[in-house]
């Protein structure tokens, strides 16, 4: 098995609450961080910019059979589904999920049939409910899920639908998903 | 716990994809695995089955459940003049060199549903190349390759293609290529003229020409790293001195043994041109 990670699914509103996020974790935490944040078909590297210019961590659009290093976040490209095997990523045009692609439920899944335990999905804000099934599928493979706070998201309906199948361990304002983050992820 | 079920079902996929190539011949067994186990998830759900054990049982008796199986395990979704920039690119860089050539041989390997061979059919007919041109549009799936011949596509979708077309550098407007029936988008014939749709599996199936340009977009992410690097260099071994290999704007030659024979035609358009 190798080691651990954290994947993290969001939509509407997420790209403020991401920022947020990223810009706290230490330069050396110690896990790889994978992302997907619905987006336009068309979008370019915008949001990987966005994401970069307030975090200390190597953040970086992902690529096909890529291997995972700690200390370091990929994001979906636009338009293709990211998926996480043991130890590198991979990319496909399977068909949207939920009308969307990259999906969240698609990297999910795939993390809880590759990392097991090991993973920890994050739940943030969005519009819809792809992430839902993921999350579910994280749990039934015993990782962890994080949802954030509804209250305090732009969209709730996915952080309410993840809630509502009882999947998950701990709903958190994202300060304190900061906080989790920085304590589970520090170098021992 | 996870970690035992996780060898279990790693077991039962791995026995699965023997069967079927010893069997049938069709060999999944260095697909990517994260995007075979998903696609093989949906094939349960669609077959209502609910193992991989029972799946493989089916799948010894039951022929037809074996060409709804390679459908299953090898459909993807694209669209007409997907990623607009490599196709003004293709138009600009590429086409002014193809012209110099009486004859243009391209083979397009996992053409899927076709939607991209009839974006370069259109390209070329704006060129004035469609005559000089043969298209060998391949896919693995029987199924993939009747839709593709007929060349009829959802009307819902048009709006999408339209826009990519003109971002594409589209002469006139994507309309005047098709006819609207109903809820479809019937392409006109003349466009498939000088495509020849085929099966071909990329993976047992070698060679079976020499080719101008060889398109082969989205399709090398699906497999390992060995499976790539066979599928490469079958795609080298088929394609003449300077021809032109097409990849997906997210694949790339990089870190692949073949990668020093050829060079870049369009930064980060994934457009390569063989030089030895």
């Amino acid at each position: 098995m190798a080691g651990q990670i954290i994947v993290i699914g969001a939509s509407l509103g997420g790209t403020s609450v991401l920022q947020y996020l990223l810009s706290e974790l230490p330069e050396n935490f110690s896990k790889p961080i994978a992302i997907v944040q619905h987006r336009a078909k068309e979008s370019t590297d915008i949001l990987v910019r966005i994401l970069a210019s307030r975090s200390k961590l190597t953040i970086k659009e992902a690529e096909d059979k890529e291997c995972l290093c700690c200390s370091t976040v990929y994001v979906a490209p636009a338009d293709y589904h990211l998926l996480v095997d043991r130890g590198f990523l991979a990319l496909s045009i399977d068909p949207p999920v939920c009308f969307a692609r990259p999906s969240i439920d698609v990297l999910f899944e795939s993390a809880a049939a590759a990392y097991g335990i090991n993973v920890t999905g994050i739940v943030l804000t969005g519009g819809n409910t792809d992430g839902m099934r993921g999350a579910q599928r994280i749990k039934e493979c015993g990782g962890t899920v994080i949802i954030q706070e509804p209250t305090e998201c732009v969209a709730d309906r996915l952080p309410l639908s993840a809630i509502s199948t009882a999947a998950f361990d701990s709903i958190l304002s994202s300060r304190d998903i900061a906080s989790y983050l920085i304590n589970s992820g520090a170098v021992p | 716990m996870i970690d035992r079920y996780q060898s279990i079902e790693d077991e039962e996929i791995n026995q699965l994809l023997e069967r079927i190539f010893y069997k049938y011949g069709f060999d999944f067994r260095e697909y990517a695995r994260a995007s075979l186990k998903r696609r093989l998830g949906a094939v349960l759900r669609a077959e209502h089955m609910a193992t991989i054990s029972e799946l493989g049982q089916r799948l010894l008796t039951d022929p037809s459940l074996m060409e709804r199986f390679v459908h299953g395990i090898t459909v993807s979704t694209t669209s007409m003049f997907r990623d607009p920039s490599f196709y003004r690119a293709f138009r600009k860089l590429v086409l002014p060199m193809l012209k110099t050539y009486p004859f243009i041989r391209f083979w397009h390997a996992g053409c899927a549903t076709g939607e991209e061979v009839y974006s370069y059919a259109i390209l070329l007919h704006e060129e004035g190349l469609a005559d000089r041109c043969r298209i060998y549009a391949t896919d693995l799936d029987a199924v993939c390759i009747e839709q593709a011949k007929n060349g009829i596509f959802n009307m819902a979708a048009m709006k999408e293609f339209s826009t990519n077309y003109i971002q594409a550098g589209g002469k006139h407007s994507l309309s005047n290529y098709y006819m609207a029936m109903d809820q479809h988008a019937v392409f006109s014939k003349g466009l498939r003229e000088n495509i020849v749709f085929a099966r071909h599996n990329l993976v047992s199936d070698s060679s079976f020409n020499e080719f101008h340009v060889i398109f082969c977009r989205n399709v090398l992410i699906y497999f390992n790293n060995q499976l790539r690097e066979k599928v490469l260099s079958l795609f080298h071994d088929s394609l003449c001195q300077f021809g032109i290999l097409a990849l997906g704007s997210k694949e790339s030659l990089r870190f692949t043994s073949i990668d020093p024979c050829y060079e870049e035609v369009v930064a980060g358009e994934q457009i390569y041109r063989r030089i030895i």
